[in-house]
């Protein structure tokens, strides 16, 4: 009895926005008590990372009807999460980002279910993800976007008109803040532009001369990268230096200290010197708070259809009073992630050789002197002399075997093509269909051979 | 709502088809790589070597033969080390021969402009391989990480030279033995 009043309570705001028709609804929008449960039943997210944002995001979702969540992260927790990362306790230090941020906010939002994995994203396996219904990412870093953007577009599919096929699009909410600014955005690849689309709105890490570092430093930071850089490598031989062991760090930083002292420079502290190596601004909980609710709420959207989705990138400036602005970005057509790419029909008997001729004929490529690659394996290399002669020999190979068997896959190839009279390089990203081969059969024999 | 059945369904299926295993998927850094490679133009005194052999182009060498300046005769072994981020983030550049030399520190970190605060996206593996050989023909002791070998190149230039030359044939500057390299 007290179960079920908490339950509708909890659900109050919720229904106003499930239960109701309304004019800004998404396309596909069916409101009912039965779209509610469907939301619990039938929607998996997964919350990559279990930092500032994750913990909001894990809170945020969970409030919001979400049944079926599960969170990765490789981190364990330190002393220095606590002032804005507020699942975690003093006790829970050295424990698991994503075990105890899981079990804590199941503690507080009955019936939800949280899976952790605590992990290196790259552990997991492609089918993993491909369980999600919607990814939400609370990162910090360029490489983890990179890495997870290309996962989901590794989903999309497209049709003979190059138009995305909808039940291979892989939604995506990508978080992120630094200090007092923020941004959330809805990728879905195909239909918006992807990370990699993009990617030039991170704007490039600030890097010291190695020079000014070693002679003429004037700043706190420029003594941090000196004995980071510099002086690490002169005592520890060979050890690599890891910014999340606590010791190296306390080391760098120490090393960092003493040639202030020697310039007679001050400001150096393990804080700043944490931030400088590991390149983070200090983080700001509000902002976490703010962006992450506004990831939470694109989640359910996308989930439920309630409202048209953000188009689709929100910037968010609490550093002089409140700013906000939504920019529609487009995306690059010839993105190499989340394009379509050429479509390309061959019989399965087609040498690499004759695959490499064929492009510079394909009326859409005109591509000549293609060197081509398929899922990390260079399969005929024109230049480096050293590269070539290692691949020369898959030439008389079929292209079909050389790809494993595989019915149709994604493979790149750089070459040159005349543009204006003027030739430039150019890399391709090529959907290979093979024609006359029976999907079924082959996908047994791939699956038996591996 | 999105199809939500049909999209797991599809995806699964996708997975499946891909043998059920983990198959590798390029970064966008490596694609970018590829196309550095294939259109690599080396100086005949340049090489390019790939340790992990044929797919991985996230790890080489490159060697580099002076043939002009201080230098000549030398032979430079480079290693470079690239992130799935590039070319946002400009590639690793250590030079693994021990070097008597105003812009390169005896750990191997090496003063290149286009290696740190001047890395642009639209620069390439070609471009860092050029600016490594122009090191070697035109030292300068304005930016320097050996502050000893930048000092004598500025007040000294002969004796600059005789200490390149009796470093790389393997002998004692100061207090530093450096290994044969000619
Ligand atoms: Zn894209």
């Amino acid at each position: 009895m007290v179960e079920s009043t908490v339950q509708q309570s909890r659900s109050r705001d919720l229904d106003k926005l499930l239960l109701r028709p309304g004019n800004l609804v998404g396309p596909n929008f069916e409101p009912g008590p039965g779209l509610r449960e469907d939301l619990k039943e039938y929607v998996r997210v997964l919350v990559v990372g279990a930092g500032g944002l994750g913990c909001e995001l894990l809170k945020d979702l969970a409030l919001s009807g979400f049944r079926e969540i599960e969170v990765i992260d490789m981190d364990r927790i330190e002393v220095s999460n606590l002032n804005r990362q507020f699942l975690f306790r003093l006790e829970d230090v050295g424990k698991p980002k994503a075990e105890v941020a899981a079990r804590r906010v199941m503690q507080r939002v009955a019936g939800v279910n949280i899976v952790p994995h605590f992990c290196r994203i790259e552990d997991k396996e492609l089918d993993f993800y491909s369980n999600f219904s919607i990814i939400a990412l609370g990162l910090d870093s360029i490489e983890a976007r990179s890495y997870i953007n290309s996962v989901a577009c590794s989903f999309l599919e497209y049709d003979a008109d190059d138009k995305p096929q909808e039940e291979t699009v892989k939604p995506m909410v990508d978080g992120g803040t630094e200090g007092f600014q923020g941004h959330a955005r809805v990728i879905m690849p195909g239909i918006t532009p992807c990370f990699e689309c993009t990617i030039w709105l991170f704007p490039p890490q600030v890097k010291f001369p190695l020079c000014t570092l070693a002679e003429t430093p004037r700043t706190a930071a420029h003594c941090i990268e000196y004995a980071h850089l510099i002086k690490w490598d002169e005592v520890h031989s060979g050890e690599a230096f890891d910014p999340d062991d606590p010791e190296h760090m306390k080391w760098v930083y120490d090393e960092a200290n003493k040639r202030a002292e020697l310039f007679g420079i001050p400001g150096v502290t393990l804080s700043l010197t944490q931030g400088v190596v590991k390149n983070i601004i200090p983080a700001i909980a509000s902002t976490n708070a703010i962006i992450s609710a506004a990831c939470a709420l694109e989640t359910l959207k996308i989930a439920s259809g309630c409202s048209k989705t953000l188009s689709n990138y929100l910037t968010y400036n609490g550093a002089e009073g409140l700013h906000t602005k939504v920019t529609e970005f487009v995306r690059d057509k010839d993105c190499l992630v989340c394009g379509p790419g050429v479509l390309i029909e061959l019989d399965a008997s087609v040498t690499l050789q004759k695959f490499i001729e064929l492009l510079e004929e394909h009326p859409k490529l005109l591509l000549s002197k293609a060197s081509i690659a398929h899922r990390g394996k260079n399969l005929y290399m024109q230049a480096p002399p050293v590269l070539e002669e290692m691949t020369r020999s898959n030439l008389s190979k079929s292209l079909y075997d050389l790809m494993g068997k595989i019915p149709k896959d994604v493979v790149h190839a750089t070459g040159t093509t005349n543009k204006n009279d003027k030739k430039t390089s150019v890399l391709r990203k090529l959907r290979v269909v093979f024609k006359g081969v029976d999907e079924i059969t082959d996908m047994e024999t791939a699956a038996g051979g591996a | 709502m999105i199809r939500l059945f049909k999209v797991k369904e599809k995806q699964k299926e996708l997975a499946e088809a891909n043998g059920g295993s983990p198959l590798k998927r390029q970064s966008a850094g490596e694609l970018r790589l590829h196309k550095d490679m294939s259109e690599l133009n080396l100086p005949k005194s340049c090489a390019i070597s790939f340790p992990n052999g044929k797919d991985d182009l996230m790890n080489f060498e490159v060697s580099i033969k002076p043939d002009e300046g201080y230098y000549t005769g030398g032979k430079f072994l480079f290693s470079f080390e690239v992130s799935p981020i590039y070319p946002h983030d400009a590639p690793k550049v250590k030079c693994k021969t021990k070097v008597y030399h105003p812009n390169i520190d005896l750990e191997g970190n090496v003063c290149l402009n286009i290696l740190r605060e001047d890395w642009k996206p639209v620069l390439n593996i070609n471009t860092i391989v050029y600016g490594l050989y122009h090191l070697f023909t035109e030292p300068n002791h304005e930016d320097p990480l050996n502050h000893d070998a930048a000092a004598v190149l500025r007040d000294n230039p002969k004796m600059f030279e005789s200490n390149v030359r009796r470093a790389m044939t393997g002998g004692y500057v100061g207090q530093t033995l450096f290994p044969r390299c000619i």
